[in-house]
């Protein structure tokens, strides 16, 4: 429990178990579309705190975790539909899936000195690839799209993951409880710390005596592997998997923007960005709306704008300077 | 302890080292003088194992390390305090020294170790729970130098320890390196004062584009003529 409680301040503590019990009682109270942009946002957060192992913790820009989403949510699709393996049992296919690929970019990259920008864009490189190569298989629909059976279910069946949002919610929801935990975890571990000096300065942590190949390549496959897993709920939640979306680079930027609006790096960021960032552009969209106005491409604007301001004023994320407001901070 | 022979280090085309060797005699302060560019940083880092020699021997202890993983060589004993005090700005001193101490070789003694430096840098105990970033020239060069004690090292290699800080700093810093050299620390010294270092080491090699133009006692390079105009300006 104390290893638990650990570098957490008492008070940041009481804000996290109020954001649990709200959020474990929020389906007695949401109507459906309000759970729905729930189920996002938590989808967000989830994705956001496994980009931001690489990124945040290790310093490893990753533009293409899309990558291991499709990944995830095109193997335990493939699994479900063809030998009606359920999305649990597709998860221990899935995740290793997702995570060899990350260990053959992080290999590349990491072997031959690809940093930087340019490991960047090899993340970005590989989800094209395999963008354009699902695009080919038909054994899991092309370009023309893969569908999960579905029917109108009564009860919810959580063993195949068939059912209504409250269903999906409460699974979301334990799995960015324990992705936050599980970072938690991994931050305050010997893990942690190397990534950490690898972040700061990786030329000094090499000649501190620690392997920053091996240490980067734990990121990326701790990182690709979490992703897969959101993968498989995407592929269940929505039931159809297209390449062009799945892997699209804009699904990519979408995955990156709460842990960088909320604060790169650090446990909350990513959780706060994304209810910042779902939460208002849902509601500027529901409001738009309802003021009769229909404009395309109205959230993609909203995006750039949140990302511009926070960059310009907040350049460490909302979640740093709301600590601080706060005095969530644990005084040295 | 240390022997390196006919070390060759290339960066793409430019070559680096051309044919180094030189001998670290256990408990010794070997110092490498030279102007920039010839070649110093070059052959601390080739020992390191953060650069890859393309000919030549790098022997510790009996055992060829040439080409060997930094990690693994710093987990032989031989530790580096880089250029430009490579601190970790956002971290704690005191997280700053924990990074120092997790070489397997060390890690069971992080307490001992941290009292040892302490006691040599009794400054640092003062900022403890403090940014490194925010520390002054002089401290994060002791908390470079503290850093790598806690990995317990039995040969450092000091990369321009003395760069860009005021007189007094230097003076503070080559001495706690001849106290840790008493304590029985070798030590490789990389120093743009040629003078200083010369009083300080037991013998030298000057370095001149990538090659080893001259080595000895101290004594007899602090006599040679050519060192006296090249190096000390007399």
């Amino acid at each position: 429990m104390r290893r638990l409680a650990g570098g957490i301040s008492p008070r940041a503590a009481g804000l996290l178990v109020a954001l649990l019990v709200a959020l474990i009682a929020a389906p007695y109270f949401a109507n459906d579309y309000l759970l729905t942009v729930l189920i996002l946002i938590l989808y967000f957060a989830y994705t956001g705190q496994a980009w931001n192992i690489m990124m945040g913790f290790a310093g490893q820009l990753s533009l293409g975790h899309a990558l291991y989403v499709g990944l995830g949510a095109y193997t335990a699709a493939a699994l479900y539909v063809h030998f009606g393996i359920g999305p649990w049992i597709g998860l221990l296919a899935a995740v290793p899936v997702a995570m060899v690929a990350g260990a053959i970019i992080g290999f590349l990259a990491f072997r031959f000195g690809v940093a930087g920008v340019y490991f960047a864009i090899l993340t970005i490189a590989f989800c094209e690839f395999a963008r354009i190569g699902f695009d080919h298989v038909a054994y899991t629909g092309g370009s023309a799209g893969y569908f999960l059976p579905v029917a109108q279910y009564g009860h919810d069946d959580l063993w195949n993951l068939r059912g209504r949002p409250v269903m999906f919610y409460y699974v979301i929801l334990a799995l960015t409880a324990v992705a936050f935990l599980a970072c938690h975890l991994m931050l305050r571990s010997r893990v942690g710390y190397f990534w950490r000096a690898i972040r700061e300065d990786e030329e000094a942590a090499r000649a501190l005596g620690i392997d920053t190949f091996r240490y980067k390549m734990i990121a990326v496959v701790i990182s690709a592997g979490m992703t897969a897993v959101a993968g498989v709920f995407f592929a269940f939640y929505y039931n159809n998997l297209f390449p062009e979306q799945v892997f699209g680079i804009s699904r990519s930027i979408e995955l990156i923007l709460a842990p960088i609006i909320g604060g790169i790096g650090t446990l909350f960021g990513p959780v706060l960005g994304a209810f910042v960032l779902t939460g208002l552009s849902e509601g500027m969209t529901e409001l738009l709306h309802a003021l009769g106005f229909d404009v395309p491409g109205a959230k993609q604007v909203f995006y750039g704008i949140c990302l511009l301001v926070v960059i310009v004023v907040l350049p460490d994320g909302i979640w740093p300077w709301l600590s601080r407001r706060l005095g969530l901070e644990r005084r040295p | 302890m240390l022997s390196v022979a006919a070390l060759d280090v290339f960066y793409g085309d430019a070559q680096a080292l051309d044919g180094v060797s030189l001998d670290v005699e256990q408990g010794a302060i070997v110092a490498i003088v030279g102007a920039n560019g010839a070649g110093k940083t070059s052959l601390i880092r080739t020992i390191a194992g953060m650069l890859r020699p393309s000919r030549g021997a790098i022997r510790y202890r009996g055992r060829d390390i040439a080409g060997w993983p930094s990690h693994r060589v710093c987990d032989l004993g031989i530790g580096q305090v880089a250029e430009g005090r490579q601190v970790f700005p956002t971290l704690t001193v005191a997280e700053n020294l924990d990074m120092g101490a997790m070489l397997a070789r060390a890690r069971s003694r992080r307490e001992r170790n941290r009292e040892r430096v302490f006691a040599l840098f009794p400054k640092l105990q003062e900022r403890l729970r403090q940014p490194a970033g925010t520390l002054s020239g002089g401290e994060q060069q002791m908390l470079a130098i503290a850093r790598c004690l806690m990995g317990e090292p039995e040969l450092v290699m000091f990369d321009e320890p003395s760069l860009g800080l005021a007189p007094t700093v230097v003076q503070d810093v080559l001495k706690a390196i001849r106290d840790l050299n008493r304590e029985g620390l070798t030590c490789v010294l990389v120093e743009q004062n040629v003078a200083v270092s010369l009083k300080l080491a037991s013998s030298a090699y000057v370095l001149e584009n990538g090659r080893v133009t001259l080595s000895g006692s101290s004594e007899a390079l602090l006599a040679d003529d050519r060192v006296r105009q090249a190096y000390l300006g007399m």
